[in-house]
């Protein structure tokens, strides 16, 4: 018995399972790397792996061996010219150039850190780690893709409703043709060798009888020939065909409302900016296509280009309002709430002409929250103004809904977090 | 058990010379594996080669890796370790630190080798003849294989080892069977029994003594709580007389299994699932040097027969031979590349002398082999491949000429000396001592601390003694500490490592209180 198995396209990857529990093994400093990767970097940049270190001492895997001293003696290949009783100077570092222990040294690696490279997928993975989408209802067939089936031409099988009766019977005449044309020459061809024959007949002569009653007898077995040529084969039907092809479906749009009055400064924006593409990061985790919808606001709000969204700087007073208005005619106008995901995310100094901020909390819960899947608001500032007192209240209410304050760099991944929280999980 | 098949006194005839060469492109294909392997079968057969049914696998480098990471086996239960040693290979295979074993050979029932995809044929024909001849002939017929291993149900058993592993993961958590674990590896050297044979299982008898197993151990770890005295003992006797366990015991796993008090049934099975891993792979550790010398000599000698016998193109003998030199070079002492002997090497070299003192013995082989000089070499090589370890290999076989090829030299490492000593090279005064300190360097007892389970202190705190003896004063290493706490934990009370040096005294103690919860 012998065998030779092709196990090439078997059992790849059997060593995910151990990686996956060596991650896990050391998750807290995984995710302590990761947390300084993402302080470190820029913020369009998240999309990479990340190399981590973990130091040799915490990995070790501690087994009974041999410490240095005591007595040894070792054999080594390859004397020049050392006889008998000579003395040879300890070597330095303690170790006997491979005695005694022959399975520890095959690392070789020395004291230094055990660097591995965490990939893009896993570096995010531990990024989004407990986070999920809120209320996670996908508008249309949520994990499952969607598939339209569309025309592909003919296929010589399918369903008889399928059957394309022109292209059949097409088929069929064509294949009369060409089959009975080699017959329906011959039997020409005889049917005037007998007219002629007839014509030229005289009473009693019995060879041209003979030819005519052995030419009718060929003509009758050409006939039956060619007529026995079927009028429809199975091989002539064509079915319509059809494939399936998948669709993206789950289509997302995230809105980008902030503030751009005077008061909103660089440092505050850039925080804003860190929120915004959290928020998207986490969205292309969960989507295939996504919108990204930019509108700044001070007094009016108006639908800009991400360029301008967050290098543009104008100043004067704040109605927060207007920028919902826009949101919500946007909504109108482009994205059908059946067909899209709707995520709003709003940046704010919380800076509000007073009036308006009641307005603001009218809008959301009446307009804009039924539409939306979650709308999150973050405050760039420490001081509670009235929008923050008025949206307060709209928390309470409405579960999609979530607000923070953030006002430093490093608040921003647990704002996120928070905000993104698996429901059910404790707090981070 | 059927009699062994006896050794040929010489190869069998060529049965006919091929017309013309195998082709050897650097691309391999199906039918010509198959062609080549047929012909290495057929010369195998002529040698008497008898081994256990070959099945070629081919694989990919990313199933290689898979494979060098769970100890090479085709199925291991999952762990951490396994992926830390799968991260460092795929590392260092990514940036070409390291290429890949060419093949990976599995002691079992049909052996199993692996083929990497990336092979040209005529590496393809060196692993044939190396794994499924070599190594495979290894396996069936050494004596440490025949008796320590169970090459039929090695599979099985891992299979049912995986799946036990992951239902206690299920129900128990995985942190709890992950901890426990690690736990277990840090004893596995000190869980063989290195005496006594273990008893042949299918799956099926594994799978149905393991419930009465956990009944019964169960049950007896309960000498440990026997608070009734047990019909009240001569009054005389000095309490410390009685010692548990009677008499020390080396196979640490296996006293943990049978005795320690608070292990739950599952992890008592956790324990044996690693005692008998780690007894599957002893025969290993103690028999490189002859295991892969056996198979390095034979996958020469096949070949070469082949290129004879006109097999073989001349590209493809370049190909392997180039490998070869490779795989045999041993650096001298003082070279960069010199990291201790190359099993490969001396195997090899060890193998090759013997076939020489055979055929071609000069009075110094006579003198120093009456018994196998001038005898044929099959039989001999094949008795030498069945009945010895590394150790008694070297200490039976090592000639003074390969000792002289070689120009080996013993060292005397002493603490106490501020110098190290040569205390023996290769003349007719050293021959016997740097034999015997090789012979010595291959002996798993002094190369791993022997440590002993030496008591229980069943009327006190139930703490756990163990006993280190010294070899030649040589002390454990720090990491000791370390493993003791791995100890704690399986015993569950506090545990005690005492070492001692050869007059008995002990010089150095290890201690860990009992592990809480």
């Amino acid at each position: 018995m012998q065998h030779i198995v092709d196990r090439r396209l078997a059992g790849k990857n059997k060593s995910i399972g151990n990686r996956e529990r060596f991650l896990r093994r050391y998750k807290d400093q995984i995710r302590e790397a990761v947390k300084r990767a993402i302080d470190g970097r820029g913020i369009r940049d998240m999309q990479r792996g990340e190399d981590i270190h973990i130091p040799k001492k915490d990995l070790s895997e501690p087994v009974f061996g041999h410490g240095s001293g005591g007595v040894r003696e070792t054999v080594h290949p390859g004397n020049k010219d050392y006889v008998r009783g000579d003395r040879i100077e300890r070597p330095k570092g303690g170790q006997g150039s491979g005695s005694g222990k022959g399975q520890a040294g095959d690392s070789g690696e020395g004291e230094d850190d055990f660097v591995f490279a965490l990939s893009k997928e896993e570096f995010m993975q531990v990024f989004f780690e407990d986070l999920a989408l809120p209320h996670l209802v996908r508008t249309q067939l949520a994990e499952v893709p969607e598939y339209k089936s569309h025309r592909a031409g003919f296929s010589n099988d399918g369903t008889p409703s399928n059957l394309n009766v022109v292209r059949s019977m097409r088929g069929a005449l064509g294949r009369r043709i060409a089959l009975g044309m080699g017959p329906r020459r011959e039997l020409h061809e005889l049917e005037a060798q007998l007219l002629e024959c007839q014509q030229a007949l005289e009473p009693g002569d019995k060879v041209a009888e003979a030819t005519i009653a052995e030419l009718s007898e060929r003509i009758t077995a050409l006939r039956a020939r060619v007529e026995r040529i079927p009028f429809l084969d199975p091989i002539d039907l064509r079915f319509r065909n059809r494939v399936r092809t998948p669709v993206p479906t789950s289509k997302a749009v995230m809105f980008c409302l902030m503030d751009v009055s005077g008061s909103m400064d660089e440092g505050r924006k850039e925080l804003s900016k860190r929120f915004f593409i959290l928020l998207y990061l986490f969205l292309t985790r969960h989507y295939e296509k996504i919108d990204l919808v930019f509108i700044r606001h001070h007094t009016q709000a108006q639908e800009v280009d991400e360029q301008n969204f967050f290098h543009a700087r104008e100043t004067g007073g704040t109605v927060v309002s207007s920028a919902l208005v826009l949101m919500e005619e946007i909504i109108k106008a482009r994205y059908d709430p059946s067909q899209w995901n709707i995520y709003g995310a709003q940046a704010s100094d919380g800076d509000n002409w007073h009036h308006d901020s009641g307005r603001c909390r009218e809008l959301l819960s009446e307009k804009l929250l039924p539409l939306v899947r979650y709308f999150a608001y973050v405050q760039v500032a420490e001081e509670e103004q009235n929008l923050w007192e008025e949206y307060s209240h709209l928390q309470a209410a409405h579960r999609h809904f979530a607000m923070r304050k953030a006002t430093e760099a490093s608040q921003i991944y647990p704002v996120f977090r928070d905000l993104f929280k698996k429901e059910g999980a404790k707090a981070a | 058990m059927k009699l062994k098949p006896l050794a040929l006194e010489q190869p069998l005839p060529l049965a006919q010379r091929p017309s013309e060469h195998l082709p050897g492109p650097s691309d391999w294909s199906f039918e010509l594996v198959e062609r080549y392997h047929r012909i290495i079968k057929a010369t195998a057969d002529r040698f008497g080669l008898d081994t256990y049914p070959n099945q070629l696998e081919i694989i990919t480098a990313e199933q290689m890796m898979d494979a060098y990471s769970s100890v090479g086996m085709p199925v291991n239960y999952r762990h951490w370790s396994y992926g830390k040693e799968f991260i460092s290979t795929e590392k260092n295979y990514k940036r070409g630190h390291m290429g890949l074993a060419y093949e990976i050979v599995i002691n079992s029932n049909p052996c199993i080798s692996y083929l990497m995809e990336e092979n040209t044929m005529a590496m393809q024909a060196l692993v044939i003849a190396h794994a499924a001849y070599g190594h495979n002939s290894f396996f069936k017929g050494n004596y440490l294989f025949r008796m320590w291993t169970d090459a039929a149900s090695i599979i099985d058993y891992l299979v049912y080892a995986k799946n036990y592993v992951a239902a206690c993961e299920e129900k128990h958590g995985l942190d709890a069977v992950e901890n426990f674990i690690d736990s277990c590896h840090a004893l596995s050297n000190h869980g063989v029994d290195r005496y006594r044979r273990p008893s042949r299982k299918s799956l099926a008898q594994e799978l149905a003594e393991r419930i009465d197993r956990e009944a019964y151990a169960q049950r007896q770890v309960n000498d440990l709580w026997r608070t009734l005295p047990r019909r009240a003992e001569k009054e005389g006797a000095a309490p410390e007389a009685k010692r548990f366990p009677d008499e020390p015991q080396e196979n640490l796993l296996y006293f943990i299994e049978k005795n320690a008090p608070l292990l739950e049934p599952w992890q008592r099975e956790i324990v044996r699932i690693v005692r008998k891993v780690a007894q599957y792979f002893y025969p290993q550790r103690q028999t490189q040097v002859m295991n892969e010398g056996w198979a390095t000599f034979w996958h020469h000698k096949l070949l070469n027969t082949m290129y004879d016998d006109g097999f073989l193109t001349d590209g493809v003998m370049i190909e392997w031979l180039k490998s070869h030199t490779n795989v045999i070079y041993q650096p001298p002492v003082g070279h960069p590349a010199y990291s201790g002997i190359n099993p490969y090497a001396l195997g090899f070299a060890m193998y090759t002398d013997i076939v020489r003192i055979c055929e071609k013995p000069d009075a110094e082989d006579r003198d120093w082999f009456p018994d196998i000089a001038g005898k044929p070499w099959l039989p001999v090589l094949d008795h030498a491949m069945r009945n010895f370890k590394d150790e008694s290999f070297i200490g039976q076989y090592l000639s003074p000429k390969l000792m002289r090829d070689l120009r080996l030299f013993a060292i005397h490492d002493d603490e106490k000396q501020n110098e190290l000593e040569v205390s023996a090279i290769h003349d007719d005064s050293g021959y016997r001592r740097v034999r015997e300190s090789l012979s010595r360097q291959y002996d798993l007892g002094s190369r791993e601390p022997n440590i002993q389970v030496w008591n229980v202190n069943l009327r006190g705190d139930r703490s756990l003694t163990l006993r280190h003896f010294q070899h030649n004063d040589r002390p454990l290493h720090d990491s000791g500490q370390e493993v003791m706490k791995h100890v704690a934990r399986l015993w569950g009370f506090g545990v005690h490592l005492e070492s001692t040096n050869a007059k008995g005294d002990v010089t150095k103690r290890f201690s860990v209180p009992a592990p809480t919860n």
